[in-house]
């Protein structure tokens, strides 16, 4: 659907030149949510921002649907872009007009006809649950408000993809979670495929099927949301998981307890965190089991669950212990503190 | 007192009345056809600047120039040195006619700049919103530069439009007429003072009764 091949932009400056993305390739496949995560000036909004071509790239090429925007015409370009939406961190809605004007003067404006402009608001207005705001202003509106608005106002082009921008990032956490909420409800319900930036781990933990990880404007980890999390190769990585999964020990203890046994880090993913997989182990070797920390998140399309735990018992039966429950389809690591080794 | 009163009247009502539709017919054509050249300026002077829609360092700095140069010159001294023009375009130098080139030059890059500043405060990111839906830009300078900017234009146009009825009265001096004009033959030279207090109390209810008027449309445009 949307795929960039080797973009490198450079950001020219009085002082110096900025390499904000560095040969960057991905494919975002048709009726995915693919989220793009990195902390700040990783080069996310530059990403982003190829995708319609607000921003040209200095090298490579942006291709929707095939068809290769970096070539298009001025007139091309922009009937391209009207099938794709974008959402913004700022909302990014006119002052001056209320709800029903902000989302019909920019379809009046792309010619859509003045009859299917009025079905068009109401339709996408009563999708995003804003229908009772019509004669609003933006001023009379909350952020989470301002932000169905403007969905509505992107979704009313009737796009095939839509960007969003740091979509939540200026909204309180139960915002986020409504908003995230109606994005993945466009998604399976309109078969929007959707492009989102974001810093925030839980963005791309409750909605996005898959996931890149930028750094330094190279993206350094790409894959399925889940992989990321039940194994994250990079530093950077690690510390979004980190993010979600406080599961650090305090030092003192781990060293005192590996006298007597060993740390595990279990990972249950979908399925298998269902089974009582501790319980057979106890019954069944000569262990007892404590568990130091415990977490289980719910991924868009299946629960993941970790869990650290002592093994109290001879580093055999341990041994035996953790072979039986990596049958059982747990994945079993030895503890390391996450995050703990310092980069940058 | 009221038998004075009267007398007044019956002398002065006539002339005063001139005047006063004198300025307005000033006023009025000067700021239509200032507001038509300002305006579209305005808009120029900011989509050419660095980094905008229509970025053009020449266009860009010639503007800047030619509007600086001009607002630098007091209108006494433009009155009289752009004659030549005046009479080129206007084909008169003197009555209302050859008042309204010289207060149209002077206006009309006042009105640029104003809109200038009124323009740059539309937030960019409104903007680059329209850019990203594949609206023209000719209809983003419409729907979204200047109508979320016309509160703040009004306001800037009031102000105009106050400096224009002070440039007026300076027409006078080529036989214009106007309020200014007939505070200062009347009032300063023949010393009539009572024909000087009353043209200076018209000219402050109107300059009020302006101010008033565009203060509170620009309130009634503004939503946020
Ligand atoms: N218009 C610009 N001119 C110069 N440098 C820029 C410009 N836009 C971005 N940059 C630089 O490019 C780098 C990447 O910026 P970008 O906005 O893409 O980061 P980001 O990942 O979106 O960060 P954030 O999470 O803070 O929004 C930064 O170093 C930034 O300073
Ligand atoms: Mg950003």
């Amino acid at each position: 659907m949307i795929e960039f091949k080797n973009i490198t932009k450079v950001f020219h400056t009085k002082s110096k030149d900025t390499k904000a993305l560095d040969d960057v390739s991905l494919h975002v496949k048709k009726g995915t949510i693919f989220g793009v995560i990195g902390y700040s000036g990783a080069g996310k909004s530059t990403l982003i921002r190829m995708a319609n071509l607000l921003e040209k790239p200095t090298k490579g090429q942006v291709f929707l649907n095939g068809k290769e925007l970096t070539k298009m015409s001025r007139g091309d370009l922009n009937i391209a872009r009207q099938k794709m939406g974008m959402i913004f961190q700022s909302f990014n809605l006119l002052k001056t007009g209320t709800v029903y004007e902000n989302i019909a003067i920019p379809l009046k404006l792309t010619g859509v006809p003045k009859k299917e402009i009025k079905e068009r608001v109401n339709k996408y207005l009563e999708i995003v649950g804003l229908l009772d705001k019509t004669n609003a202003y933006p001023a009379q509106l909350s952020g989470g408000q301002k932000q169905r608005v403007a969905i509505a106002r992107a979704l009313a082009h009737e796009p095939e993809v839509l960007l969003c921008d740091e979509a939540t990032s200026a909204l309180d956490p139960d915002t986020t979670e409504s908003i995230l909420a109606l994005l993945s409800k466009i998604n399976s319900e309109l078969g929007i495929t959707i492009l989102l930036i974001t810093h925030e781990m839980n963005v791309v933990q409750s909605i996005c099927h898959e996931v890149a990880v930028m750094e330094n404007g190279r993206i350094v980890e790409q894959g399925k949301v889940i992989d990321l999390f039940s194994q994250p190769k990079t530093e950077t990585a690690k510390r979004f998981v980190q993010s979600i999964f406080n599961d650090k020990i305090p030092e003192e203890l781990v060293e005192n307890l590996k006298n007597s046994g060993q740390i595990v880090t279990l990972s249950f993913i979908g399925q298998s965190s269902g089974k009582p997989a501790l319980a057979m182990v106890t019954k069944q070797f000569d262990i007892f089991p404590s568990i130091l920390s415990g977490n289980i998140a719910q991924l868009k399309d299946e629960p993941y669950g970790r869990l650290v735990v002592h093994l109290e018992g001879s580093a055999s039966e341990a041994e035996k212990a953790m072979n039986y429950l990596t049958e059982l389809g747990v994945i079993v690591e030895k503890y390391q503190n996450r995050g703990e080794s310092h980069v940058g | 007192m009221l038998a004075s009163i009267t007398a007044f009247f019956d002398n002065w009502s006539l002339e005063i009345w001139e005047a006063v539709i004198q300025t307005f017919q000033m006023v009025g054509i000067a700021l239509a056809i200032s507001i038509l050249i300002g305006l579209p300026l305005g808009v120029l002077l900011t989509l050419s600047g660095p980094g905008k829609a229509l970025e053009n360092k020449v266009l860009n700095h010639g503007l800047n120039l030619i509007i600086n140069v001009i607002r630098s010159i007091p209108f006494i001294i433009l009155l009289f040195f752009i004659l030549p023009f005046t009479k080129m375009i206007a084909g008169t130098t003197i009555g209302v006619g050859g008042a309204i080139v010289p207060l149209v030059v002077y206006t009309a890059p006042y009105i640029a700049r104003l809109m200038e500043s009124s323009l740059l405060e539309v937030d960019r990111g409104v903007i680059e919103a329209y850019e990203a839906m594949g609206i023209k830009t000719r209809h983003i300078i419409w729907h979204v530069l200047i109508r979320e900017s016309r509160s703040s234009i009004i306001l800037g146009l009031t102000i105009s439009t106050i400096g224009l009825i002070g440039a007026t009265a300076m027409a006078g001096l080529v036989g214009a007429g106007g309020l200014g004009d007939l505070a200062y033959r009347y009032g300063h030279l023949r010393y009539e003072v009572d024909v000087m207090y009353v043209t200076v109390f018209i000219l402050i209810i109107l300059v009020q009764g302006i101010q008033t008027f565009g203060n509170r449309l620009s309130a009634r445009l503004k939503k946020d």
